[in-house]
């Protein structure tokens, strides 16, 4: 089990969405899209150069910043 | 259906909508501008992707012999006023008599959430268990009747687009009980509710307003668990190019691919239909006795001549309808008069480009393809201060200003949305101006349209760089829901190319004529040699234009396409076109985009953003001029 920010998931790795960080309104924002405690997420894609992820959350993809990326707290099992 | 319409709110109306008979609410991109399409008629613009309806849309439904006011919500994901559709929504819940929660079967935990949301709010509602097809398509199968005992409420599988179980569900929502139901007026407490109360487990759905999200969200986990199936089902081709389009590396070859495909098909649909065969890339081999210029030189010309010989072949109305004759010939393209010229730009020249643009964009749209062009972009665009998502304003200006300024809702902060329009108006030339210089400058060679669009491109990028710098504020990352890829509805794509080019002909027909008969007469009063010298300073010394250039560019103002029209009887060198192209794009948006401009940004910010431009204008004309050796 390793806990890490989402942005540094590899691409096709999975795990288990375990903390939100940052404003309310953001928090918010992210749960409305899914991206909740709890929930499974599975990196689909990580594009270069700091550029943002696509994730699948429940089936559904979700494009989101790096930095938004780091305030999300996974859980991915396995070893690195 | 006999429906009770005394259920009149009296209270609790502050700034809804009063007497809204059904309120489509759900979140965005899962069909509720379809659906309101289908109940109303009214025809809407439905993408696939979300935050396409910015505000909302009222229509009428008929049923029976009553009329129904319908109401479209802008697609939300909560009801917390967070932000403006959220805000919207609880505006209009509070005058609406009985609620359509429009839900995604393919993604049913993800919308449950408002819909106990909504449920909460204590107002009559029916589930439109939308895109049932499609869950089926990927294997999931909801037991619609186990949800709607779960929820207390009816729920009916539709299929938006085709229309599937959509009249099941409007008899579904005019059998709601709203005779007190209706309007509560403190804002979300149910009180008694008589539909609600045969459902002992809708009760129990009833009071989460105030738990904490992470209890919705195991609530909502347990109801899916005991609705919903998953089955296996094999990886189709849809979700296989869903994989490669976000790949890191294959996805960026097949943006640049899709754009270049996008580009070439626009140009080669829209050549055609202007010259037939002939018009792609002069190709003998194919000629197609086909197109509008053929068109009007067949049947048009004719009557033309006809009228110019009646008229005598000069004189005031001569002028003013036929225009002046090149080399004793009437010529579509220079003539420049109310029947000539005025017709021939925006029906033969403008019009097909216009119909290109908006069926590839159209097509772009509705697969589902633009928000993943945004993944794509969004690194570049951060170095404009904006993110990925200000790409679909920006296309859309590409067609027309217009639509491009207002579709800057979509983004979240009023900073990139002054960045996005700013930049559409001095430097995105609309469909119309674009086909006016494929046209015009096409003909001094192809390499001259490349270097007015990279002109224009590097302007962009500069003045997206000062802005980003300059301009306070937030720069919010990006944080979108990429839908997936779905074949176009012929029908919704039927609907909006429609609405989008009877738009065009509604608008710039009578502008382009209008702008002509007024330059026609004040070119007979000879008006234009005062403002030609009073600003020879910036467009002869400075930009090294002839000085009659101004009023190619004032005619610009009215319509784009008219003032390059107006070039062709300039008689200008290649570098005088391209310049002058760029300066027309730059110079002024024209006063429909003026108008919603301000509208948009308020007066403060459009003043700043029109400082902007001409202090940018001039500059690149300057630069222009003298960086290029004549």
């Amino acid at each position: 089990m390793i806990e890490k920010p989402l942005a540094d998931m590899a691409p096709g790795e999975e795990g288990e969405i375990i903390a939100l960080e940052g404003g309310e309104k953001l928090k918010s924002r992210l749960r409305a899209l899914g991206l909740a405690k709890g929930q499974r997420i599975r990196n689909m894609s990580r594009i270069g150069w700091g550029g943002p992820l696509v994730v699948l959350v429940n089936r559904a993809q979700i494009a989101i910043g790096r930095g938004t990326a780091r305030k999300i707290l996974v859980r991915v099992e396995g070893d690195e | 259906m006999n429906n009770n319409h005394r259920a009149r709110s009296e209270s609790g109306e502050t700034g809804g909508r009063a007497g809204v008979d059904v309120l489509l609410v759900g979140q965005p991109n899962v069909g509720k501008s379809v659906l309101f399409s289908r109940l109303t008629g009214v025809r809407t613009i439905a993408s696939n992707y979300p935050g396409t309806t910015v505000g909302y849309t009222a229509g009428r439904m008929r049923y029976g012999d009553e009329n129904y006011d319908v109401v479209d919500a802008p697609g939300t994901y909560s009801l917390e006023p967070l932000d403006d559709a959220a805000r919207v929504t609880l505006d209009l819940l509070d005058g609406a008599k009985r609620i359509i929660n429009v839900v995604d079967a393919t993604h049913l935990e993800r919308h449950l959430t408002l819909t106990l949301e909504l449920i909460a709010q204590g107002k009559p509602m029916v589930v439109a268990l939308n895109m049932s097809d499609e869950a089926r398509h990927l294997g999931i199968e909801i037991d619609a009747g186990r949800l709607a005992e779960r929820l207390g409420v009816p729920v009916i599988p539709t299929v938006a687009r085709t229309g599937a179980g959509v009249r099941r569900l409007i008899l579904a929502a005019l059998s709601l009980d709203i005779r007190d139901g209706g309007v509560k007026g403190d804002g979300g407490h149910p009180g008694h509710h008589p539909h609600m109360s045969h459902h002992p487990a809708g009760e129990g759905e009833r009071s989460h307003e105030h738990i904490p999200e992470v209890k919705v969200w195991s609530r909502v986990g347990e109801i899916v668990d005991e609705v919903q199936v998953l089955h296996h089902h094999h990886h189709t081709f849809g979700q296989w190019l869903e994989d490669l389009s976000v790949h890191p590396e294959l996805g960026g070859i097949f943006a640049l691919f899709v754009l270049a495909a996008s580009f070439s098909l626009i140009r080669l649909i829209g050549e055609f239909l202007i010259a037939g065969g002939v018009g792609i890339a002069g190709a003998p081999w194919f000629q197609v006795p086909f197109g509008m210029e053929p068109l009007f030189n067949a049947a048009w010309k004719p009557l033309m001549y006809r009228l110019s010989a009646g008229l005598g072949g000069h004189g005031f109305l001569h002028h003013v309808l036929i225009g002046t004759l090149v080399n004793g010939q009437i010529d579509f393209k220079q003539s420049f008069g109310l029947l000539t010229t005025g017709l021939f730009v925006p029906l033969g020249m403008v019009l097909p480009y216009v119909f290109s643009f908006y069926l590839v964009l159209s097509l772009l749209e509705d697969t589902g393809y633009l928000p993943r062009l945004a993944v794509f972009l969004d690194n570049g665009m951060h170095h404009i201060g904006l993110h990925g998502y200000a790409i679909i304003p920006t296309l859309l200006g590409l067609g027309c200003n217009v639509p491009g300024i207002l579709a800057t809702r979509i983004l979240e902060t009023k900073r990139q949305r002054f960045i996005t329009a700013t930049l559409i108006s001095i430097a995105v030339p609309c469909a119309a101006l674009q086909a006016m210089i494929i046209g015009l400058v096409g003909a001094r060679g192809l390499w001259a349209v490349a270097l007015v669009y990279g002109i224009l491109f590097l302007v962009w990028l500069v003045i997206g760089v000062v802005l980003r710098f300059t301009t306070k504020g937030f720069q919010p990352e990006l944080l979108i829901e990429i839908p997936p890829y779905r074949l176009p509805s012929p029908r919704a794509l039927v609907s909006k190319m429609w609405m989008r080019i009877a738009g065009f002909v509604a608008e710039a027909l009578p502008l382009v004529l209008g702008a002509i008969l007024v330059v026609n007469v004040l070119y007979q009063l000879n008006v234009f040699h005062y403002v030609a010298d009073a600003s020879a300073g910036v467009v002869n010394y400075l930009w090294g234009l002839p000085k009659e250039a101004i009023v190619p560019l004032l005619l610009g103002i009215a319509r784009k396409e008219m003032g390059a029209g107006m070039f062709a009887s300039l008689a200008l060198t290649t570098k005088q076109l391209v310049s002058g192209c760029v300066i027309l794009s730059m110079f002024f948006p024209c006063i429909a985009t003026i108008v919603v401009l301000f509208r948009e940004l308020g007066w403060r910010d459009a003043l700043k953003s029109s400082g902007l431009m001409l202090a940018a204008v001039i500059v690149t004309g300057t630069v222009i001029n003298v960086v290029w050796p004549s």
